[in-house]
């Protein structure tokens, strides 16, 4: 190694030496003049340190090789990082070194303290070349050329730190069978099977143009690729954009984002097809439609040539089936039953209340109590066919407290409700109304994921997440805990306007 | 049906294969090509070749020998009513992709897959076959994980374990109830004896070597499996139970947790809506903190609210909300396992604050540098100059946490 410490200024006191390492990651030349330099008791701070070829150097070849023979031990942890950390790129990190190795001889287990700036900032070092490594390790793509002995492979390369003889043990031994080399702007590697040799830096010309199973690669990438989950940071974080222009298959990412959207979004067009051609008569152009449709349904006569069933009701029953084992949320215990949505799978309205009460909980129906009772009156006031709505709850299973032999209402908390959205998010999904009505916070707060006020939101369209329309109105209950009958008459009457203009509304949207 | 070239083919099936999480090429048995006829090295740590725009690590060349299938799972795009195209691919084209690949340094090696065709016997001879060729003809000394099939004869497993480093079956679901309902022709005792069969395999074998060290090694990387979340009605803690028994009764490597996505031409049983990707996320959180963290599972289906684990903050962090009189933790005095029950402390800064605090007393400064950041910490930690009464006591801790956590959201966006 042409390591050497050649006394700088013969005129200073305190002379300053300088030490020229043979190249950019020259370890042994390191090692060798950083132990005479602590054993001489030199400071760090004094010491200057270049590598042959930079920095103008100044110094030439005839510097003398450090004599004495210093002897004291070092833990194998810091060689093994000093090894990585010389081949950092940072001008500062053979000071570095030399400092921390001038601070070992009285502090031992100096690397244990990692919260030291010191040690911290080496371990920095450390961690840039590990993963300068690392990916240099994933990312290099050979290509292969013919030559007259057979295949051969080459790669072009552009690494941060100065790795590449550090790595390149790495490649013989997956590579050991393979003629290859690897080069890079500053120095190239090359394997001929039986031994290593390294050359200066190259051009980017000089590596081959392509590789025709790079096609087939591409392939692979782009079908690989779920465009369910694009997670764009998570792909740039561990694979960032520098290293892009030197992999193949980087040249797809953007296309791949940019369709992603439409092919998630075709799936989920094409899944029920056969469910939506039977649901929308009217944007078939049937004149049989009548006037005010809101289930869309199809006329019996239609209905028996597209088979027994639709599959929508199919999906509804799936739910169902599987709701009722539901134990998403502690509620299931107590209760009787899950109490599912009601309703045909065309409907094009979808009304969530808040959740079952006594009488639902035991017939497995929704709304069939006082509230249920009220919520007919006012329903048939406006002019709305239940038969032909979806009716459902925002929690499923009734929630009570028992008193004596009663079971007392009590409110779902904010888990329940969370707990329990996962099935209205199937029953809109499955049943994809035109129109989401919330019958009270409870369910206004399931659909929107916020605490709302209902005197504020009442009386207009919110937009949903899928497209489709939100309205908020009160619950049925809230009408009958009215005592002054005057004030309930009035809220009533509300109610029932609501109601109007959101048949109206429906009726709009066609 | 025209025959397909390898590349057409190649499309379709890797198609096939992308519901399959796991891509993980790590904790095999060290190797390399010195010496050897062909390529190939292990050498502990997985390597990522590259990243697919979901974010995913594409390790190995992921892929299903056919996506024929005479079963009707309906989560699985492959099943016998689906429309798909189908394609199979010859044990030589596998053989000849693996390797073409590898050569080029694009991947760590195969994981093999494949629909059922003919009988679970065959379809198992069949990758059975891939994985052999690939080691004894070509001298591949790469990486292989094979997906093997539940039904198939033991004796075919046990061919497999040979030559794979890792096997898999999948349980799917994370309940019976739901596997009975989605995968109606799968069998959840069978999966679980197969399961079962291979751990046995994996546990002789160590005892093999231990006498022998020419034993031939068997599954070196041991069996992992997946389980889909979001298709059916199990909630968080549903599934960090069933993890957690699969982790003690198989000795599993890894469960990995894949949130349902929608798929080219699906059941109707279905769900259309995906369940959040930050769901899958948190579940992969619950999972480390069983295994590197110390939590049991009834403490992990403690961070849940009402069986859901939060979205908006991680499950430790949930966990140490609803158990505030366990902290402040002094850094400078409380045990490893306390440490690592801090939000915001990893494996790595405890084991550094373990080293660092030997040597001395340490301040909140060198906890910053020692970890990912303070201000989550803050409220849980006490160092030598630093006490966090006013903040501990907090009421609107929760809304504070969150802000801290979601800059590193970004990633899960």
């Amino acid at each position: 190694m042409g390591a050497g410490v050649r006394q700088h200024d013969e005129s200073l006191e305190e002379p300053l030496p300088t030490v020229t390492l043979a190249h950019r990651d020259d370890f042994d030349g390191w090692r060798i003049a950083a132990r005479s330099l602590v054993a001489n008791g030199t400071p760090p701070s004094a010491v200057t340190w270049t590598v042959a070829g930079e920095g103008g150097d100044l110094l030439g070849g005839d510097a003398a090789p450090v004599a004495g023979n210093p002897s004291f031990t070092v833990p194998k942890a810091f060689i093994d990082m000093a090894r990585r950390v010389v081949c950092n790129v940072e001008p500062e990190r053979f000071a570095l070194l030399h400092a921390a190795l001038a601070q070992l001889r009285t502090r031992p287990k100096l690397l244990d303290d990692q919260a030291d700036p010191l040690v911290q900032r080496l371990y920095r070092l450390d961690k840039g070349v590990r993963r300068d490594v690392h990916k240099m390790r994933a990312f290099v793509r050979f290509r292969e050329v013919e030559d007259e002995a057979g295949e051969r492979f080459a790669a072009w390369f552009e690494p941060e730190h100065h790795i590449v003889r550090l790595n390149s043990g790495f490649f013989v031994r997956r590579f050991a069978q393979m003629r290859w080399s690897i080069l890079t702007p500053l120095l190239c590697v090359h394997w001929d099977t039986a031994e290593l040799s390294f050359t200066s830096g190259a051009l980017r010309g000089d590596a081959p143009e392509g590789d025709p199973i790079e096609a087939v690669w591409k392939t692979y990438y782009s079908h690989i690729f779920n465009p369910a989950r694009l997670k764009v940071n998570a792909m740039t974080k561990e694979m960032p954009k520098k290293y892009w222009k030197n992999l193949p298959e980087a040249a797809l990412i953007p296309d791949l984002i940019a369709g992603a959207g439409e092919r998630v979004q075709a799936m989920i067009d094409t899944v029920p097809r056969d469910v939506s051609e039977g649901r929308h008569p009217r944007e078939r152009g049937d004149p049989e439609s009548p006037g005010l449709d809101l289930t869309g349904a199809i006329p019996a006569t239609e209905s028996a040539t597209l088979g027994p069933r639709l599959r929508g009701d199919d999906e509804i029953d799936a739910l169902r089936t599987e709701a009722a084992a539901c134990t998403r949320c502690p509620l299931y215990g107590p209760a009787t039953q899950t109490v599912f949505g009601e309703g045909p799978p065309t409907a094009r309205l979808m009304f969530v209340g808040e959740q079952p009460g006594d009488q639902e909980d035991l017939a497995g129906k929704p709304f069939i109590g006082p509230a249920g009772q009220v919520f007919d009156r006012a329903l048939a006031a406006a002019g709305i066919d239940r038969t032909r709505a979806y009716v459902t709850n925002a929690v499923k299973h009734f929630k009570f407290e028992a008193r004596g032999k009663r079971r007392i209402h009590s409110k779902p908390g904010t888990g329940e409700i969370e707990a329990c959205k996962w099935w209205i998010d199937q029953e809109r999904a499955a049943i994809k109304p035109a129109v989401t009505v919330a019958l009270g916070a409870t369910a206004a707060r399931s659909l929107t994921g916020k605490t709302v006020t209902i005197s504020r939101e009442r009386g207009r369209a919110i937009t949903l997440a899928d497209g489709s329309e939100l309205w908020i109105t009160v619950h049925p209950s809230f009408l009958l805990r009215i005592e002054d009958r005057a004030a309930a008459d009035l809220e009533y009457d509300r109610f029932v306007a609501d109601l109007t203009a959101i048949r109206e509304r429906v009726a709009a949207l066609g | 049906m025209a025959q397909l070239d390898t590349r057409s083919k190649l499309a379709i099936l890797a198609d096939a294969a992308k519901y399959d999480a796991s891509c993980a090429s790590s904790g095999t048995a060290k190797r390399n090509s010195v010496g050897g006829k062909g390529v190939g090295s292990t050498e502990g740590s997985g390597i990522c070749h590259s990243y697919a725009p979901d974010g995913r690590c594409i390790s190995l060349l992921k892929i299903l020998l056919t996506n024929s299938c005479i079963f009707d799972c309906h989560y699985c795009i492959n099943r016998k009513s689906s429309n798909v195209r189908r394609a199979r691919f010859t044990v030589d084209e596998v053989v000849r992709l693996t390797l073409s690949f590898y050569k080029r340094n694009y991947i760590e090696g195969l994981f093999l897959s494949s629909g059922i065709i003919g009988s679970s016997d065959y379809t198992m001879e069949a990758m059975v076959r891939v994985a052999k060729t690939l080691r004894l003809d070509h001298d591949f000394r790469g990486y292989i994980h094979l997906k093997t099939i539940p039904d198939a004869a033991p004796e075919l497993l046990d061919q497999a374990a040979m030559y794979a480093d890792r096997l898999s079956i999948n349980v799917e679901l994370p309940t019976v109830e739901g596997l009975g309902k989605l995968a109606p022709d799968k069998d959840a005792g069978r999966i679980r004896l197969a399961m079962g069969g291979l751990k046995t395999g994996i546990a002789e074998n160590k005892e093999a070597r231990r006498k022998f060290r020419s034993a031939p090694k068997f599954a070196p990387a041991g069996q992992s499996t997946q389980m889909i979340v979001g298709a059916d009605a199990a909630d968080d803690s549903a599934v960090v139970a069933s993890a957690s028994s699969l982790y003690g009764k198989f000795g599993l490597r890894r469960v990995y947790y894949s949130a349902f996505s929608p798929i080219p031409d699906a059941s109707a049983v279905l769900p259309l809506v995906q369940p959040p990707l930050m769901r899958e996320h948190r579940l992969y959180q619950a999972d480390w903190l069983m295994r590197f963290y110390g939590f049991n599972v009834g403490e992990v289906q403690d961070a849940t609210d009402a069986g859901m684990l939060p979205l908006d903050i991680d499950p430790k962090t949930a966990w140490a909300l609803k158990h505030r009189a366990s902290f402040p933790v002094d850094v400078n005095k409380a045990p490893r396992e306390m440490l690592l029950r801090v939000p915001g402390l990893g494996v790595k800064s405890v084991n550094a604050i373990l080293r660092a605090r030997r040597q001395r007393r340490l301040e909140l400064a060198d906890i910053g540098r020692l970890t990912r950041g303070i201000e989550k910490l803050r409220p849980f930690l006490i160092a030598a100059d630093w006490r966090p009464v006013a903040l501990a006591e907090r009421a609107d801790l929760r809304p504070r946490l969150v802000k801290a956590e979601r800059s590193q959201l970004e990633l899960f966006g």
